[in-house]
C-alpha cells in the first residue's frame, strides 16, 4: 500500500515537474527581458491614475448618495413675524398641525437657546438680549418617496397659518453641490475609460514592437507547424505578466495614498467631506482593477498578435 | 510507374503514391517577371532528389512553395494529396509539422541553446518535456555536438550552426525533408555523415528534396533523382519526375528514437 502511493506520488511530482519545465520551456522562446522595456513602468502609471480616479468615482458616489438621502426629503420653515408672540403661536400650531399628517416622517422645532448658540459667533452675547428678531425654525422630515407634490402642498399649509414664512427645501440649495459631486464622479469614471483605452492602445504598440523585433523567430516558428494561436499564446503570456507586474506596482503606490487622503479628510472632521469617504465595498471593488488590467493587456496582445499573423501566409 | 489520371497526374499521397505534385506552377514576386514558370512534376512517396540549378534558377522559390512558405502565381500544387493552393491558412500548420526544412541561412532562434532549437518542432508539436530529452541529446550526439547543447547559435561556428539546423529539421522524422544547401558550411566528412543521415531517414519513408551545388554528392546516394532549375523551369528529359518511379522498398534503421507529437 506504502508502495502503491509512493509510486503514486513519485508520478504526481514528475508530472508537475515535466509540467514546470514544459512551460520554462515555452517561457524561453521568446526571450526574456521582463521589466527591461518601458511597459510594466507606463501600466504602472496608469494603474496607480486609475485607482485615484476610480477612488474619486466612488467617493463621489458615495458623498452625493449620503448627502441626498439625508438631505433631499428634509425641508426647514422660518417663521419670521417680527412680534415674538405671534411667532411663537404660529410656531406652535404648526408643530401641532405637522405632526398630524402622515407623509411627513418628523417634526422639531430648533430650540432658541440651540439657534442663539448657533448665532453667536456672528453676532455675540445673547441675541434676544439686543432685541434682533430671530426667526423660529421648524425642521420637517418628509417621509421617504415623498415628491415636488407634496412639499409645494406643505408650502400651502405653512401658509395657511403663517402667510409671511419661509419654506426651504434643502434639496434646493444642494442641487448645485449634488451636482458638482455627480460631475466629479462622471468626469472620474471618464478618466477610467481613457485609462483603460490608454493601457490597450499601450499593450497594442508593444505587442507590435514585439512582434516587428520578433518576426524572425516568428517565421521559423511558422515554418515549423506552429499555429497562430500557439505564436499568440507566447505574446499574450509575456505581455499579461508584465501587466500584471506594473498594474500591482502602481495599485500598491495607490493605496497609501489614498488611507493619507482619508487620514487628512478624517482630520478635517467636515460632515460634507466625510460623507465623501469611500465605502466598504471599494477597497475590494479597487483590487479588481490591477486583475482587470491584465485581462485587458491580455486580450489586446492577442487580439493584435492575432490580427498581424493573419496577414502572414 | 505510377498510374495517372486523366490530366496526366498521378493522385494520392500514400506511401507508394506521390507525396509531392506541381502542376504548370507558376511563381511571380509583385510585378516582375517569373521566378518560376510551368513547372511540373510529381516526386513519389520515400524517394530521394537532388535540386540543382545555376545561382538565381529558381531553387529556392521552389523549395519555398515545396515547405508552404510561399503560395504560386498559377498552377496546382498537391501536398500529401492535398491541394495546398487553396487550402485554408488555419490548416497549412498541420502540413508544416510533416515537413522537415533546412534553411540556406539556417534561422536558429538566437536567444535559444543549440538543445532548445533542435528540440523546437517537438516542442511545438506537442512533445511531452520527458520524451524529448532522449531524441535531442541522441541528435545532438549525431551531428557531432553532444558537447555543445547548451550553447547558442552566436557562439557556434557556421558549420555547427548548420548542423544544428539540419538537426532541427529531422527530429520529428518529417515526410518531406527540404534541404537547401545543407552541406554548403560543414567539412567533407561531416557532409558525408550528414548525407548519410538523409538517405537512413530515406529508409525510413522520408522523401527528400536537397538543393545543392555539390556535385559530388550527387553520385553518393543510390537511386537518387536529379532535378535541375533552368531560369525558372524545370528540365527533366527523362519525364522521370513527372511519372516517377516507385521508391525502393524501406530498410534501415536511424539511430535516434523519435517520439510522437500532440499534433
Amino acid at each position: 500500500m506504502a508502495a502503491v502511493k509512493q509510486t503514486g506520488r513519485f508520478r504526481m511530482l514528475r508530472w508537475l515537474g515535466d509540467d514546470r519545465a514544459a512551460a520554462s520551456a515555452r517561457r524561453r522562446l521568446l526571450p526574456e527581458g521582463r521589466l527591461a522595456g518601458p511597459m510594466p513602468w507606463i501600466i504602472a502609471i496608469m494603474m496607480f491614475l486609475t485607482i485615484l480616479a476610480a477612488a474619486l468615482a466612488m467617493a463621489m458616489g458615495q458623498a452625493r448618495g449620503a448627502l441626498g438621502s439625508a438631505l433631499a426629503g428634509r425641508v426647514t420653515i422660518q417663521i419670521i413675524d417680527a412680534d415674538p408672540q405671534a411667532r411663537n403661536v404660529q410656531t406652535q400650531t404648526l408643530d401641532g398641525r405637522l405632526r398630524n399628517i402622515g407623509w411627513i416622517a418628523a417634526v422639531h422645532v430648533v430650540p432658541e437657546t440651540e439657534l442663539a448658540e448657533q448665532l453667536r459667533p456672528w453676532l455675540g452675547g445673547d441675541p434676544a438680549e439686543a432685541d434682533l428678531p430671530i426667526p423660529a425654525l421648524i425642521d420637517v422630515d418628509l417621509a421617504s418617496g415623498v415628491g415636488g407634490d407634496r412639499r409645494a402642498e406643505l408650502s400651502r399649509i405653512v401658509k395657511g397659518v403663517a402667510p409671511s414664512a419661509r419654506v426651504q427645501a434643502h434639496a434646493d440649495f444642494l442641487s448645485p453641490l449634488l451636482s458638482m459631486l455627480a460631475s466629479l464622479g462622471w468626469l472620474s469614471i471618464a478618466i477610467v475609460v481613457l485609462m483603460v483605452l490608454a493601457t490597450g492602445a499601450v499593450v497594442v504598440l508593444a505587442a507590435r514592437s514585439a512582434h516587428a523585433t520578433h518576426r524572425g523567430t516568428i517565421e521559423t516558428l511558422h515554418m515549423m507547424g506552429a499555429t497562430d494561436v500557439q505564436i499568440a499564446r507566447l505574446f499574450q503570456r509575456r505581455i499579461a505578466l508584465d501587466a500584471l507586474l506594473g498594474s500591482l506596482a502602481g495599485f500598491t503606490l495607490a493605496v497609501p495614498v489614498l488611507l493619507l487622503l482619508a487620514q487628512r479628510a478624517g482630520a478635517l472632521d467636515s460632515g460634507l467631506i466625510g460623507a465623501a469617504a469611500l465605502p466598504p465595498l471599494a477597497w475590494p471593488a479597487l483590487a479588481l482593477f490591477p486583475l482587470g488590467a491584465v485581462l485587458v493587456a491580455a486580450g489586446a496582445a492577442r487580439f493584435t498578435v492575432l490580427r498581424a499573423l493573419g496577414q502572414t501566409l | 510507374m505510377n498510374s495517372s489520371s486523366h490530366s496526366g497526374l498521378p493522385q494520392g499521397g500514400g506511401p507508394h503514391g506521390n507525396i509531392v505534385q506541381f502542376e504548370n506552377v507558376g511563381l511571380r514576386y509583385g510585378m516582375g517577371s517569373e521566378t518560376l514558370s510551368d513547372v511540373t512534376f510529381a516526386l513519389a512517396a520515400g524517394s530521394f532528389h537532388f535540386l540543382t540549378g545555376a545561382s538565381g534558377a529558381g531553387k529556392t522559390s521552389l523549395l519555398k512553395l515545396l515547405y508552404l512558405a510561399q503560395r504560386p502565381s498559377r498552377g496546382v500544387i498537391r501536398l500529401f494529396g492535398e491541394d495546398v493552393v487553396t487550402l485554408p491558412r488555419h490548416r497549412l500548420p498541420g502540413f508544416r509539422r510533416r515537413i522537415g526544412v533546412v534553411f540556406q541561412d539556417f534561422r536558429l532562434v538566437p536567444h535559444l541553446s543549440a538543445y532548445d532549437n533542435i528540440a523546437l518542432p517537438l516542442r511545438v508539436a506537442g512533445v511531452e518535456e520527458a520524451e524529448l530529452d532522449l531524441p535531442v541529446r541522441e541528435m545532438l550526439e549525431w551531428v557531432g555536438l553532444g558537447d555543445r547543447a547548451d550553447a547558442r547559435p552566436a557562439t557556434l561556428s557556421g558549420g555547427e550552426q548548420q548542423r544544428v539546423a539540419i538537426a532541427r529539421a529531422v527530429i520529428g522524422r518529417p515526410e518531406l525533408l527540404v534541404a537547401d544547401e545543407p552541406t554548403g558550411n560543414v567539412d567533407p566528412d561531416m557532409a558525408v555523415r550528414l548525407l548519410d543521415l538523409f538517405e537512413a531517414l530515406n529508409r525510413l519513408g522520408t522523401t527528400i528534396v536537397v538543393a545543392t551545388h555539390d556535385l559530388h554528392l550527387l553520385s553518393r546516394v543510390r537511386d537518387a533523382q536529379m532535378m535541375r532549375l533552368d531560369k525558372g523551369q524545370l528540365a527533366d528529359p527523362t519525364g522521370s519526375l513527372r511519372y516517377p518511379p516507385r521508391p525502393p522498398a524501406f530498410s534501415g534503421q536511424i539511430g535516434v528514437a523519435m517520439p510522437q507529437g500532440k499534433g
